[in-house]
């Protein structure tokens, strides 16, 4: 077993409200993960979960018993911090023995697990050294087999993959998945890497100023954002905003242009409101009865396709094309619109207008 | 706090922190620098060099006038007087050295296991008012120590501490406390909290991530600021000279000062014992002196 369970969270430093009433369920065996900007509070989160931080307000249950009183030891978890925390006294061996020494483990049994986890991770010549004398890849890993070397309750990862390099994380990423399956443990997995959250997680809670913005499976946070600042968080290139208002059946752009409106919404007519369009449903190529008219702004060539920047009136739209696509800067362009999938969101609260039907 | 230590803190530059260009391998100084630092040492160093040539001068050699910088006759005599009594025995003077080095050490001790934990809590965890609470505790080192000797010598009358080792030993302790507890305060700071975060949820308790993780990172601190609790324990001679009396309980200060003021004054002897006095803090500086550097520039200073 291993539910996670926090209730309306509050912690504050001075004056920064790094949690302002967290709320978060995390099945048994899932991986979780939470996924916020900078400062969002995620690492308040999982450090009130493992107990290091003394709450304002709020309750962690843990396996469906309240576990807001309990010493970190008493919690049963395992935690991977953002700054590894290796000790430095400590050989890498040590370092991944610890939490198996601190249970009073019989030294075989603690041989074999330290061996079993440095083959996992790739670091089994690094094993007399100490953190001082590893890379920053190497410590995050040594800090990975830390934590995975034991069988606890679950795991918290503050954002254990970051310091890899790109081919590294990525490789990492699919060890990680496979690990949890395998495992088959509850995995509470903090990261700003939206790349990371869509492709690992079961479930995803967006952070934002230490308040749940939205919880959800990868698909529903990233086809169904709950607002206009989940929207513009997740996905990438990010998605394009552009303000209107709807008119009987048209949508009348601030720029000048309109569109059919969507049959979904449910905003009231002249209500000031956001288009949210993602690059994937903007196309140069396509010919539909939704189109915007612009100019050619510029070509971002990513290899595998290519972001063409489109102007219309001030606002630049980025679009999914081909990589063959070509064009010269002011060319005149329309961009066709799959308004299926697009997004309304009210350009006051940000609050997705988009309804419950699709 | 002793003027050997800050000798021995500035004029040894530690290898691991590079000195600055300018003083790399003493070449790069300038004619005038090294003019001004040889007439600088020679102020400075004389003193002690006239002990020492005085603690190995015969007595005739002592008063001779003009004095001999060279051609004395030299002797051990006075060194052997510091430790051997007039009638063969201890001398009164061996067992204030005794004394010293019990009270120095224990005072010390005590201080560093009080002060060690207060530091690491007030480092650590949220204490209801901890700004005002750290300046209430430096305050307590404001003012010079020798104005409230007099309602320390009443008080310890009633408790029956006046003339014990005990009574300087807790006095001691009281005064070195809240230099430990600043100076440790400075170096736990120094280290991160979450090698003992990582450690509690590895199943240790608060006080065995403490004392498995966090304190061996703190010893070079323990050593440097024990050093100087130690060399103001072993220094101090206002309360010394108050609060005891008797030969077998003083402290070497005032038994040394106490060799001056007779009808006549034996140099030798008072020469002898202040080498034998000074050698200690001496020799114990320049053993941590690494430890001091690092006290004095990551440590205390920081923050
Ligand atoms: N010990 C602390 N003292 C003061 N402020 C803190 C402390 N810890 C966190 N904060 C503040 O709380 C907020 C949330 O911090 P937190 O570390 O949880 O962010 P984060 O989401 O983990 O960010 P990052 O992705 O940069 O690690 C930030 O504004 C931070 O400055
Ligand atoms: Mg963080």
């Amino acid at each position: 077993m291993g539910t996670v369970a926090v209730q309306g969270l509050c912690k504050s430093f001075g004056k920064v409200q790094a949690l302002d009433g967290v709320t978060l369920d995390v099945p048994d065996g899932s991986f979780f993960v939470v996924l916020g900007p900078s400062g969002a509070g995620k690492t308040t989160t999982l450090r009130a979960i493992a107990g290091l931080e003394k709450l304002d307000a709020g309750s962690v249950r843990l396996d469906g018993r309240d576990a807001t009183a309990d010493t970190p030891a008493a919690r049963d978890l395992a935690m991977v911090f953002q700054s590894y925390a290796l000790y430095p006294r400590h050989t890498v061996y040590e370092n991944i023995a610890s939490p198996l020494r601190a249970r009073r483990r019989s030294s075989s049994e603690i041989a074999a697990a330290v061996e079993r986890m440095a083959s996992l991770l790739h670091i089994e010549r690094l094993l007399q050294r100490r953190p001082a004398q590893l890379s920053g890849g190497e410590m995050q890993r040594v800090a990975l087999a830390r934590a995975l070397v034991r069988s606890p309750r679950a795991f918290l990862m503050d954002e254990p993959l970051t310091n890899l390099d790109l081919k590294l994380r990525v490789e990492m990423r699919t060890e990680l998945t496979r690990i949890h399956r395998s495992l088959g443990a509850t995995f509470v997995y903090v990261t700003n890497d939206q790349v990371e959250a869509l492709s690992m997680a079961d479930q995803v809670a967006v952070l934002k100023d230490g308040k749940v913005q939205q919880v959800g499976t990868p698909t529903e946070v990233y086809e169904r954002p709950a607002n206009q600042w989940v929207a513009g968080f997740v996905g990438s290139p990010p998605i394009s905003l552009l303000a209107c208002h709807a008119e009987g059946d048209r949508l009348v752009g601030a720029e000048g242009w309109t569109l059919p409106r969507p049959g979904w919404t449910t905003a009231q007519d002249g209500r000031p409101l956001l288009l949210g369009l993602r690059a994937e449903d903007l196309s140069v190529e396509r010919r539909g009865d939704a189109s915007l008219s612009g100019e050619l702004y510029g070509l971002e060539p990513l290899g595998d396709r290519t972001v063409v920047d489109v102007r219309v009136g001030t606002k630049i739209l980025k679009v999914k094309a081909r990589p063959t696509v070509t064009g010269t800067p002011g060319e005149p362009l329309l961009v066709t619109v799959d308004l299926d999938r697009a997004h309304l969101f009210d350009a006051g609260t940000g609050v997705s207008l988009s309804g419950a039907g699709r | 706090m002793g003027v050997s230590v800050n000798e021995a803190v500035s004029t040894d530059p530690v290898r691991d922190h590079p000195p600055p260009a300018r003083r790399r391998g003493g070449r790069g100084r300038s004619a005038l620098e090294v003019a001004l630092l040889t007439v600088l040492a020679i102020v400075m160093l004389f003193p002690v060099l006239w002990m020492i040539e005085t603690s190995i001068k015969e007595n005739r050699d002592v008063y001779a006038i003009p004095a001999k910088f060279f051609n004395f006759q030299f002797t051990m005599d006075h060194f052997k007087d510091v430790f051997v009594g007039a009638g063969g025995g201890r001398s009164a003077l061996s067992v204030s050295f005794l004394n010293s080095v019990v009270v120095a050490g224990v005072s010390t001790v005590l201080a560093t296991v009080l002060g060690v934990p207060a530091a690491w809590a007030y480092s650590r965890f949220a204490v209801k008012a901890k700004k005002d609470q750290l300046f209430f505790i430096l305050s307590t080192r404001f003012m010079p120590p020798v104005v409230v000797v007099i309602p320390i010598f009443l008080m310890y009358r009633q408790v029956g501490l006046i003339d014990t080792e005990l009574g300087l030993i807790l006095i001691y302790a009281a005064f070195n406390l809240p230099f430990t507890i600043w100076m440790m305060k400075g170096f736990v700071d120094e280290v991160p909290a979450e090698y003992e975060d990582a450690a509690m949820l590895d199943g240790y308790t608060r006080l065995q991530a403490f004392r498995r993780f966090t304190l061996p990172l703190l010893v070079p601190g323990i050593a440097a600021t024990a050093v100087f609790a130690l060399i103001f324990s072993w220094n101090e001679f206002v309360f010394a000279i108050f609060l005891t009396s008797s030969d077998d309980v003083r402290t070497a200060p005032p038994a040394i000062a106490g060799l001056i003021g007779g009808t006549t004054v034996d140099w030798g002897l008072v020469a002898a014992s202040s080498v034998v006095f000074a050698l200690p803090v001496l020799v114990f500086a320049y053993l941590v002196r690494k430890h001091l550097v690092a006290g004095v520039t990551l440590g205390a200073v920081r923050r």
